[in-house]
């Protein structure tokens, strides 16, 4: 997700789409194919959302998997809120949820999943996370927007798009899950800052 | 949302919803505290000072944990080993702890109001951990935790404060919060125990407990505070114990499924039985557990946001 994200401005619904309802499906089905591919199937493998917007991307990633393989895959939802860096730097304290993992993350291959890669700290603060929970095999990064400007050395293995942004633009993600139509909109944010 | 607080002083002056955020905020610190690992890195390079000027392990402790495990460093002071035995006064003592960039103050003291004192005399975020006869906030948000994890909701429960309601901070705390979350809260206990105009609180006054059992969904026993039995508060122990003991027998007047509460430590035998202390209508225990992942909570909220 994104740093700075809906929560934090004023009403936009308006912005330059740049990804549509099918356009999302079809990505989603792509990085669902990339996954099998790379893994060679879906042995020892797991997907875990980050919330909000990761955990519905997963859950729709685990359904393309099943369609294709016939196989549930473990399905988990990471908050990173404890993880992150900039608690105290912000005006209020970000909403903490909970986590919830249903099952022991050891030695398996753990897709990461989230909206928009952006400074990377986000991930950062997701790999702490599932670290303290166990240790993984392995960490791959699944996103559905990589809009570059990182401040840290991540990069995702599956992407659904790029998206070449400047840094005062912004990258928000409307889902289903969350009563909108589905798309990615590019606008002008009003932050203007760095996070 | 965001809790729109510097300190915890008390829990009169905390809306239902600062409380309910507290409460559903708690909820991921339990998760924390069932894994094998239970530390996160919330509150890495915060200092987070326990200032306790009255003895008390298990509420220090339970503070300490959760400060630790948000990755807090952790300082004790207590007066026998600070400057307050060679005069100096509360607030200097306190400010001399901000100086070494104390982010959050967590104070008992055995006099009302200090707490207060503190809060408005230094930058640091302070927590009331017990001050004298008037509030300890965060015994009362465990409890309230621990009754949501067994009763879903409080609006229309019914919750008896069994003891001595005079010198319990606890129960004050409880009154306040219970009656602003829609409980329905009945004190009992004797007279000499019963503080004027505490039903302006919102709490019902009842001097029979049998009466005040009727139904109820939740009896929250009060440690009897020996030490003030040589002030004539009550004939004798075994004539308490005799009209405010709680035993299997009395528990039957309650709910089916009523839920038994006790801030510890206990007195078996006096103001509960031990058949009851260690029955499964008792949540004593896990009110202990749940004390952390409220503390972690609070630290969290207050030190979260400018």
């Amino acid at each position: 997700m994104v740093m700075h994200s809906s929560e934090e401005k004023t009403e936009h619904r308006s912005g330059k789409l740049v990804m549509d309802q099918h356009e999302i499906s079809r990505a989603l089905t792509r990085v669902a194919h990339e996954i099998l591919e790379r893994n060679k199937g879906t042995e020892g493998l797991a997907l875990v959302g980050i919330r909000t917007r990761g955990v519905y991307l997963a859950q729709r990633i685990v359904r393309r998997i099943h369609d294709i393989e016939k196989v549930q895959l473990p399905n988990g939802e990471l908050d990173i809120t404890l993880y992150r860096d900039d608690l105290g730097l912000r005006k209020g304290q970000p909403t903490l949820r909970k986590t919830s993992i249903p099952f022991n993350i050891a030695d398996l291959k753990i897709v990461l999943v989230d909206d928009v890669l952006f400074t990377g700290r986000t991930i950062r603060a997701a790999m702490d996370g599932l670290m303290d929970l166990g240790r993984p095999q392995e960490i791959q990064l699944a996103v559905l927007v990589d809009r570059g400007h990182r401040q840290l050395p991540i990069k995702a293995n599956y992407i659904g798009k790029n998206i070449p942004t400047a840094r005062d633009e912004d990258v928000q993600v409307f889902l289903d899950e969350e009563g909108e139509e589905d798309r990615v909109i590019i606008l002008k944010a009003e932050w203007g800052g760095s996070p | 949302m965001n809790l729109k607080h510097k300190d915890l002083i008390s829990l009169a002056t905390l809306s239902a919803e600062d409380i309910t955020l507290i409460l559903e905020t708690a909820d991921s610190f339990k998760e924390v505290s069932g894994r094998d690992i239970k530390k996160v890195p919330a509150l890495r390079g915060k200092t987070v000072v326990n200032l306790f000027f009255e003895p008390s392990t298990r509420t220090r402790t339970s503070f300490e944990l959760a400060a630790k495990r948000l990755s807090a460093d952790v300082i004790n002071f207590s007066p026998g080993s600070s400057s307050v035995v060679k005069g100096e006064t509360l607030l200097d003592t306190a400010r001399n702890i901000e100086a070494m960039q104390a982010d959050v103050i967590i104070i008992r003291h055995p006099s009302a109001g200090a707490a207060d004192t503190l809060a408005r005399g230094v930058k640091s975020s302070v927590v009331n951990a017990g001050d004298g006869w008037h509030e300890h906030p965060t015994q009362a948000l465990l409890d309230l935790y621990t009754l949501r994890e067994r009763k879903l909701q409080f609006k229309g429960l019914k919750v008896a404060i069994v003891g001595d309601i005079t010198h319990s901070r606890v129960a004050r705390s409880n009154v306040h919060a219970l009656t602003k979350l829609g409980a329905d809260v009945r004190l009992v206990g004797p007279p000499t125990m019963i503080p004027r105009g505490i039903d302006r609180l919102g709490a019902s006054v009842h001097a029979r407990f049998d009466d005040a059992l009727r139904e109820v969904d939740v009896i929250m026993m009060l440690r009897l505070q020996l030490e003030r039995q040589s002030r004539g508060l009550f004939p004798t122990i075994r004539e308490y114990s005799k009209l405010y003991g709680l035993n299997a027998d009395r528990l039957k007047l309650a709910a089916p499924g009523a839920v038994v509460m006790h801030p510890g430590p206990i007195n078996r035998g006096v103001e509960i039985s031990s058949d009851v202390a260690d029955s499964l209508s008792s949540v004593i225990l896990n009110q202990v557990s749940n004390g952390v992942a409220v503390r972690m909570a609070v630290l969290y909220l207050l030190s979260g946001g400018n």
